[in-house]
């Protein structure tokens, strides 16, 4: 007889342990790679401390001890306990002003992450949906902002804009577009020709349901990818325009600005751009290692059966 | 009311293709007239080698393209002429498909009751209360149980996959199922379960079912009217039983004798095809089969043969009288 | 002596949800100049046996064997190094994919002159007549003039024959070939065992054939191995097996074939295969088996006889 039914795993009954599956799947992928682990613990470690910076950091970010600048770290000569990184040419506290400004470095890399994506999801969606001049429209204008090296167009936009930490990270966010564009057009190319979409429109769906219920799920994979490893060089590209000065402004601790403020002291007292160095390249380092264990676990062409 | 249920006179279906700059395009001859009717309860297979057309058949019936030339009546409703959207909704009601590889016709996001209620959502004006007793009924209907409405597809087997996709199917009650290769792509124990699925099927919803397939021996086993073709072209037709026992056209001769059988006894004299299919793009003149033909004749290279009944089938060859 | 003895071959895999056991003691003895096919669904294991004695599976798979002889020459201890010696060389395997198995980016003409150079070294010159004539020998027209196109100039049938000239460039003494017809069409799909039937009686290789399709069995192989769940679960010479299965699956298998139907429904198997998470207790058949009594869903059944079953049918002729 042909109603007979077998009854596929017995451990997955409900969908709330469908859920509970894929997760324990991811993360059976994810944690193979100990370094994607490892960047994982650091970046988390890095979100508590930019959560909670009011109460870890030592002193207020801004308040200045004049008597003490230009303090070297505890454990070098001369060195203060209370000051455990130094202190800068105006005698704030080093390790208070990145702490905090692991608040803003993660925030803008969010916004341009979330921006450049949204943005360029929806673009890259339309254009392989579409196809024709819709296409060849979108797809030109992204080649375009792609012919400029990148920190260049960001430096072109915020002269226009005027500098500020917004305008930095719009900036950023536009160069950031195509690829999100070209992702995303790609996957959709590929996911149309795929059955299920063909069965869809059997049954008579329109082009919205088809492109942002059937089709867009089914390509976040690679663009998660994407936007995490876009979040590393947004980090990094914001601090690159706060150090020309062009980013966010003066009194902020951000990370880029604290090298920017402390140029000149750069032989003199070196702690004073090193520390902040370091911190981006940590905060880099954890979300580049993540992101490749990310890519690791979602790509189903890397996966290990 | 003894209407077919799909009446197909002499359906064209040309695609463009670029090739190349400055250079006139080309077009490729994907179906050229194909001609049959169908009616309710009937199942007509569709038999053939990759690039004879079978698949373009199979949209163009589901509607997914139109025609280039030629008729194409489903239910009474001739499609060239169904303009308004409420006409084509019914149409889309009367066709539905099942796809050949049900690992990549099911999306992989969404629940099995979220994936048989779709058609539902967007056809009918039903409460959700209404939808998912419809879509159980179904589900038990081919043999899966109330609590797989919640789950995803990668957690089914091949067969199991291909039973969703005919609910799918059928959960909008056509009256026409275009089945492209629906049990090609799953183990030899389970294709014997989903045909008799199928068969179950279509006696107890009198549907008429388009079976597509390169395995004669399933078609053998289902089918009612038989449509081999060979680059695009209708070669035999005939009803089941004429075309297998005996078989008029030399391409419909040469593909059941290379089809093998779980017959240790049978070490026949196969009749050998020389050389490969030719492309779609660039086809012989004459007849297409002619350079793989054992019995060419000149006038074979120079005249392209029509569809002409001969005795109990139609065959297109200059040959056979 | 026989060319190939594999004695209690397992292979493991890890995955997310433990270990998954895809090969689950199976023996395979094969001589000179044989062809054995192994048959069996999805699942079963008939592809993974075959790639664990290439040494061609991932590092997370754990293969374990009692034996497992070529030649005289033991796989299990031999190192990497040698292991690829023989690998390629008396050893070939084609697949399922003509068309991915081949480098797209290289002529054929190349690839095949670069496997003759990997394994004998000499001259371009020597290898390009040799080339020449593996591609007639396989069947392929004009050969001097294919030298030169690249795999997607080429139809399925066309690569599938280049495949098989590449891996008979070495004068094998095995060659597996996994479900090489599978992907093409059924007048090529003949074309193709009828080459691989006349190479193999040409060059005096044993050839074992993976396949899912019973029909192809019955009309290639002399012996058969039949696969269920990763476990062998028959073996036999190809006609006693098709006139007289002795294992319920095997008998079930041949009659669900549609030209085996009596009336309007087929002789459908019921159920599915298990799958990683749901192995029933006993033989691993019994949910399916019509024949099932109660010893069958306690004890595992021992091989006997080349049946892995409690309650072997009967031979033609005897009682139960």
């Amino acid at each position: 007889m042909t109603t007979t039914t077998a009854t596929p795993s017995p451990a997955a009954t409900t969908s709330q342990s469908v859920r509970q599956q894929q997760w324990r799947e991811f993360w059976f992928y994810f944690s193979a790679s100990k370094t994607a682990v490892a960047g994982l613990v650091f970046l988390i470690g890095v979100i508590l401390v930019a959560l909670f910076a009011d109460f870890i950091s030592p002193h207020l970010p801004a308040e200045q001890y004049r008597e003490f600048a230009e303090t070297p770290p505890a454990w070098m000569e001369g060195g203060q306990m209370r000051f455990f990184l130094g202190t800068d040419y105006a005698g704030r506290d080093m390790l208070s002003r990145i702490i905090h400004g692991a608040r803003l470095s993660l925030l803008a890399g969010c916004i341009v992450v979330l921006l450049a994506a949204s943005i360029g999801i929806f673009l890259g969606l339309v254009a392989g949906f579409k196809g024709g001049w819709v296409e060849t429209i979108i797809m030109r204008v992204m080649d375009t902002i792609m012919a400029v090296p990148g920190l260049l167009m960001a430096l072109v936009l915020v002269a226009l804009l005027g500098p500020g930490l917004l305008n930095a990270m719009v900036a950023i966010a536009i160069t950031y577009m195509p690829s999100f564009v070209r992702l995303a057009r790609a996957s959709t190319i590929n996911e149309m020709n795929r059955d299920y979409v063909t069965a869809s429109r059997v049954a008579g769906a329109g082009p919205l349901r088809l492109m942002f219920i059937r089709i867009l799920p089914n390509c976040m994979a690679p663009l998660i990818v994407q936007g995490t490893l876009s979040f590393s060089t947004a980090i990094l590209d914001t601090a690159a325009l706060g150090f020309l000065g062009m980013g966010a402004q003066a009194p902020l601790p951000e990370w880029g600005t604290l090298i920017a403020e402390n140029r000149d002291l750069m032989l003199s007292a070196p702690w004073t751009v090193t520390f902040p160095g370091i911190a981006i390249l940590l905060a880099v380092l954890a979300i580049n290692l993540m992101g490749d264990g990310l890519r690791d676990a979602l790509d189903p062409k890397l996966k290990r059966s | 009311m003894n209407q077919p249920l799909i009446k197909a006179r002499d359906l064209h279906k040309y695609y463009p293709v670029k090739s190349g700059f400055l250079q006139a395009d080309k077009s490729l001859q994907a179906l050229s007239g194909a001609s049959f009717d169908l009616y309710a309860g009937q199942t007509l297979a569709v038999v053939g080698e990759s690039g004879c057309g079978k698949s373009t058949l199979a949209r163009l019936l589901t509607l997914i393209e139109n025609p280039t030339a030629g008729q194409l009546t489903l239910d009474g409703i001739d499609v060239s002429m169904a303009a308004d959207s409420a006409t084509k909704k019914q149409l889309r009601q009367t066709v539905q498909m099942v796809f050949q590889d049900p690992f990549g016709s099911l999306n992989p996001r969404q629940k099995i009751g979220d994936i048989l209620q779709e058609p539902l959502i967007i056809n009918t004006n039903m409460t959700a209360e209404q939808r998912k007793q419809e879509v159980l009924t179904m589900m038990a209907r081919v043999g899966l149980q109330d609590e797989h409405f919640h789950r995803y597809p990668h957690m089914f087997s091949g067969g199991q996959r291909q039973r969703i996709a005919i609910a799918r199917a059928l959960i909008l009650k056509p009256k026409i199922v275009v089945l492209d290769e629906p049990v090609s792509a799953l183990d030899v124990s389970i294709q014997a379960q989903v045909l008799n699925l199928l068969i179950e099927l279509q006696q107890e919803m009198g549907l008429a079912y388009v079976f597509i397939s390169h395995d004669l021996s399933v078609v053998q086993h289902i089918a009612d009217q038989v449509l081999v073709m060979y680059l695009g072209k209708p070669v035999e037709q005939g009803a089941s039983e004429a075309v297998f026992s005996n078989p008029q056209h030399p391409y419909t001769q040469a593909l059941l004798s290379a089809t093998p059988q779980a017959n240790t006894e049978r070490k026949r004299q196969r009749i050998k095809l020389i050389g490969e299919l030719p492309s779609p793009l660039n086809p012989p003149t004459g007849c297409t089969f002619h350079p793989r033909c054992q019995h060419a004749t000149a006038q074979c290279k120079t005249i392209t043969p029509e569809m002409e009944p001969r005795g109990d089938v139609s065959v297109a060859c200059l040959l056979v009288k | 002596m026989a060319l190939l003895d594999i004695c209690n071959l397992s292979v493991e895999f890890a995955t997310a949800h433990g270990a998954l056991k895809a090969v689950d003691g199976v023996d395979l003895k094969l001589d000179e100049g044989e062809i054995v096919a192994i048959v069996g669904e999805s699942g079963s294991g008939k592809s993974v046996a075959m790639l664990a004695l290439m040494g061609l599976l991932p590092w997370t798979a754990k293969v374990t064997a009692d034996r497992m002889l070529f030649d005289g020459q033991d796989l299990l201890t031999m190192s990497a190094k040698q292991r690829r010696k023989i690998i390629g060389k008396d050893i070939s395997m084609i697949f399922q994919e003509p068309m991915t198995s081949l480098n797209p980016c290289f002529s054929v003409g190349y690839q095949i002159s670069e496997v003759l150079a990997q394994h004998f070294g000499g001259s371009r010159r020597s290898h390009k007549a040799r080339t020449i004539e593996l591609l007639q020998q396989v069947g392929i027209p004009a050969a001097e003039t294919r030298l030169k196109a690249y795999p997607h100039q080429l139809s399925g049938g066309m690569c599938q024959r280049v495949m098989i000239a590449m891996m008979i460039a070495c004068q094998p003494k095995l060659l597996i070939a996994d479900e090489p017809t599978t992907a093409l069409d059924v007048t090529i799909q003949a074309q193709i065992l009828e080459l691989l039937v006349e190479l193999q009686q040409a060059n005096g290789m044993a050839l074992v054939l993976i396949t899912h399709d019973m029909a192809v069995v019955a009309e290639t192989a002399d012996r058969v191995v039949v696969q269920y769940a990763g476990q062998q679960v028959e073996q036999r010479a190809v006609k006693d097996l098709f006139e007289n299965p002795r294992h319920p699956y095997t008998q079930a298998l041949l009659r669900a074939l549609p030209e085996h139907s009596q009336g309007e429904l087929l002789n459908a198997i019921p159920g599915v295969v298990p799958g990683q998470l749901d192995r029933p207790v006993g033989c691993l058949f019994n949910p399916r088996c019509e024949h099932v009594q109660e010893h069958c869903r306690q004890t595992p059944p021992t091989r006997n006889e080349d049946i892995l079953c409690h309650y072997p049918l009967p031979l033609a002729g005897q009682k139960p």
